[in-house]
């Protein structure tokens, strides 16, 4: 870039990870940790069109969405908060690692998150799977058994579309992820340097949260009713 | 402490322009002037397709009957002009040209904070165009520009999705458009440069980047939906099938509403600017300037509901929605005033960009007032759906954000290029857009008002003379554009060297040369000044890349 040889002049001892248009590490710093928390409102914007589109399908029908709950797998989702939450942990020890400059706890902690992230997936998988062989998949194969199947229906599409967008998240986080590992491996982050560790925990965090709210709203909806 | 910058005879001043002359250096630019000029050249052309299907909506409205398309082509062309026009030129007009050439060099940063995301938004935005192009030469889309369900997800069998997923991908240009301002703005002012030393579009952007990014997540969310609508029949906007259509509309006027300040706030703070300029007086009321922005955005999120006093919506959510759109006509008021308060003797001179902000406020005060007939219950009723809604909404978005994105290319265009334009020529232009829009537009308040409903293609006989009347008016506008584009062509080649100041004017923007250098300044400037603090003009100290001359345009 033509703009090299102007910083070039009174380039003295920059970081190398300090990108021309910024004073200093500590505004960059700044700037990216910013960047991800305002990327992160647009985040719950974008899941806020389908968490009112749930409050008030669930408001017109509690009954329905009570009994359809019970088609969903309290056991699997809930192992998959807990490995959710771990994962949250490890994520934010990986921050902490990344702060002090311990390289090798780094690494291990943001390979164990994303095995965890995997781990989670993998549930999900199993889950839409089920829910497949049991019918459940609105639109083209939807077979449902108890009263008002159309309104069901509407459980069920939610159901797909808030956790298989999560799951899309996920499936972001897992490949940023990855990104991190292979970085931290040749030794880029510094306590000098570790934004990208810092921003990407917010995301997995931020992430895991979705989830914290989806679980109770789709599985434990029907807890208290008899089904 | 000025410091005479001397350039050197043999070496061309670099500038942005000719800092790289490849075309993969304008394609893979980081620079942010040069992404805004990106901008410039994509949404012009836009603009452009937008004003043929505006042509000829006008020329098939020329004569009661439908006689020069059918009534199904007529649908496709009214849909393409909206959407066209809305998400492809207004929505990233100012902010995505302006705001991306302006905004760091106003708040003394070489560059915005991201970079790589701001080139980013410019290829999101022309794959996402690319999407609507394709829907648009494959057979367009017939829905309006607010696919209503349920036709648009259960009966037009126009190119809905195709439509859809361009918009919902140009969004997230506009999303990273946002958040990149929002932070630079956080994080890069100059040293000095505090935040009520901001120049008032800086502010304007500010509040703009905030609805972009609470608005369009949900209405990116909502053609998605429409989308799965539409392909798999979920049932979500379908009432036969447990769902119900008024959640869309609640949905996507919860973007659109507040979209309307996406077009016209930044606009706002371009008609900021330039009345201090040619008034050569400090704002008067800043704060309460900057804070109305604010105040726009924030309460503009509140009053969607308008939109749907006639779709099975509660009284009392109806009244309270009335209730809140009237609160937007203060902040808005706020503006009107302060830009008279700062014209009251001032020295004001008549220059082009002037003549369009002057113009910005007069039809916006029309826009903004029959936008509080409507938005008055009981009224609304009666002209709901009518021409009297069309010439509101032109009255906003041409005869406010248009204009004011022209008063912004005469005002920063020998910033921008380094060139004068001719300003016989520019005044005559604007005298000539004031008039073809106010004949065009004008005479539809009167059709709206005796009951001509909008998005039709014949008409009462009784009706034509005022519909001539406004096509008439459409040709003056389409000559106003013209010659704009003829003069401004001609003056990049032919035009006067610009100055590095040519308003003696007051912001950082006129502290560099023009056209600026790669990095905008030679050393950080250290701000010790309030916005629109004139100052005698050999005080006031050029750090840019020396002295204007020819060479550094072209790099010969």
């Amino acid at each position: 870039m033509a703009q090299s040889e102007v910083t070039a002049q009174h380039a003295i001892a920059h970081h190398p990870a300090l990108a021309h248009h910024f004073e200093n590490m500590e505004q960059q710093r700044e700037a990216s940790t910013l960047g991800m928390w305002v990327f992160l409102i647009t985040e719950i914007m974008f899941f806020g069109g389908l968490f009112l589109a749930y409050s008030i399908y669930r408001s017109w029908y509690p009954q329905v969405f009570a009994e359809a709950s019970h088609h969903l797998d309290i056991l699997l989702g809930g192992i998959n908060t807990v490995v959710l939450i771990t994962s949250s942990l490890t994520m934010a020890l990986a921050v902490y690692h990344s702060q002090v400059g311990n390289r090798g706890k780094l690494v291990l902690f943001l390979i164990l998150t994303m095995l965890l992230g995997l781990t989670f997936l993998g549930i999900k998988v199993i889950e839409y799977s089920h829910k497949f062989h049991d019918g459940l998949i609105p639109g083209i194969h939807f077979h449902y058994e108890g009263p008002h199947p159309q309104q069901a229906q509407i459980f069920f599409w939610l159901y797909f579309a808030m956790t298989g967008l999560h799951a899309l998240h996920m499936i972001i986080g897992v490949s940023i992820l990855a990104f991190l590992i292979y970085f931290a491996w040749r030794g880029r982050y510094s306590p000098e340097y570790h934004s990208p560790v810092e921003i990407s925990g917010l995301y997995w965090h931020f992430v895991d949260i979705v989830w914290i709210f989806l679980f109770p709203l789709l599985y434990l909806v029907g807890f208290h009713v008899k089904g | 402490m000025s410091t005479a910058v001397i350039p050197v005879e043999a070496k061309p001043r670099t500038t942005y322009l000719n800092a790289g002359q490849t075309l993969k250096s304008w394609l893979l630019t980081l620079d942010h002037k040069r992404i805004g000029i990106l901008y410039l050249i994509s949404v012009t052309f836009f603009f452009l397709v937008g004003g043929i299907y505006a042509t000829l909506i006008r020329l098939e409205l020329l004569t009661p009957q439908g006689d020069l398309v059918s009534a199904q082509t007529y649908n496709k062309l009214f849909t393409q002009h909206g959407i066209t026009m809305v998400f492809f030129f207004l929505i990233p007009s100012i902010p995505a040209v302006f705001g991306n050439f302006l905004l760091p060099i106003m708040i003394g940063a070489k560059d915005v904070a991201f970079p790589r995301l701001n080139l980013l938004s410019w290829y999101v935005f022309m794959t996402g165009a690319l999407f609507a192009s394709y829907a648009m030469f494959a057979g367009g889309v017939d829905t309006g520009w607010t696919f209503y369900p349920p036709y648009s997800t259960n009966y037009a069998n126009t190119y809905v999705i195709a439509t859809g997923l361009g918009i919902f991908i140009a969004g997230f240009s506009s999303i990273l458009t946002g958040l990149n301002f929002i932070v630079t703005i956080h994080t890069m002012r100059a040293p000095g440069m505090t935040w009520f030393r901001l120049p008032l579009f800086v502010w304007a952007q500010y509040a703009t980047s905030l609805i972009q990014i609470l608005g369009t997540p949900v209405l990116a969310i909502t053609l998605l939906l429409v989308a799965l609508e539409r392909t798999v029949g979920i049932g979500i906007f379908d009432p036969r099938l447990g769902g119900d259509p008024v959640l869309f509309q609640h949905l996507f006027w919860f973007y659109s509403h507040p979209a309307v300040y996406i077009m016209v706030l930044p606009s706002m703070g371009v008609v900021s600017e330039i009345i201090a300029t040619f008034s050569r007086k400090p704002i008067f009321g800043y704060k309460f300037v900057a804070f109305s922005s604010l105040a726009i955005a924030i309460v503009g999120f509140l009053v969607w509901g308008h939109h749907l006093f006639t779709s099975s919506q509660s009284v009392y959510a109806g009244m309270l929605f009335s209730l809140l759109s009237y609160a937007v006509a203060i902040p808005s008021a706020i503006k009107v005033f302060n830009w008279t308060a700062t014209l009251y003797r001032g020295s004001i001179s008549y220059d082009a960009p002037m003549l369009y902000a002057l113009g910005f406020i007069g039809l916006f005060l029309i826009g903004g007032l029959t936008g509080l007939f409507l938005a008055a219950l009981g009224l609304d009723v009666h002209v709901h759906d009518t021409y009297f809604v069309v010439a509101h909404f032109h009255y906003i978005m041409v005869g406010g954000a248009l204009l004011a994105y022209l008063g912004a290319m005469h005002y920063w265009w020998p910033k921008m290029t380094g060139r004068l334009y001719p300003e016989g020529w520019a005044r005559f232009a604007a005298l000539v857009v004031f008039v073809g829009f106010n004949l065009t537009f004008f005479p539809q308040f009167i059709l709206g008002y005796l009951g001509m409903p909008r998005r039709y293609y014949t008409y009462a006989p009784e009706f034509q003379l005022l519909h001539v009347l406004s096509t008439a008016g459409a040709s003056i506008l389409a000559v106003g554009f013209i010659l704009p584009a003829i003069y401004l062509l001609w003056s990049l080649k032919k035009g006067p060297i610009a100055p590095a100041d040519p308003w003696l004017a007051t912001g950082l923007e006129w502290r560099t040369s023009s056209p600026p250098p790669p990095e905008n300044f030679e050393r950080t400037p250290i701000v010790t000044w309030n916005a629109y603090e004139f100052r005698p003009q050999e005080e006031a100290e050029v750090i840019g890349g020396g002295k204007p001359d020819a060479s550094s345009l072209t790099g010969e």
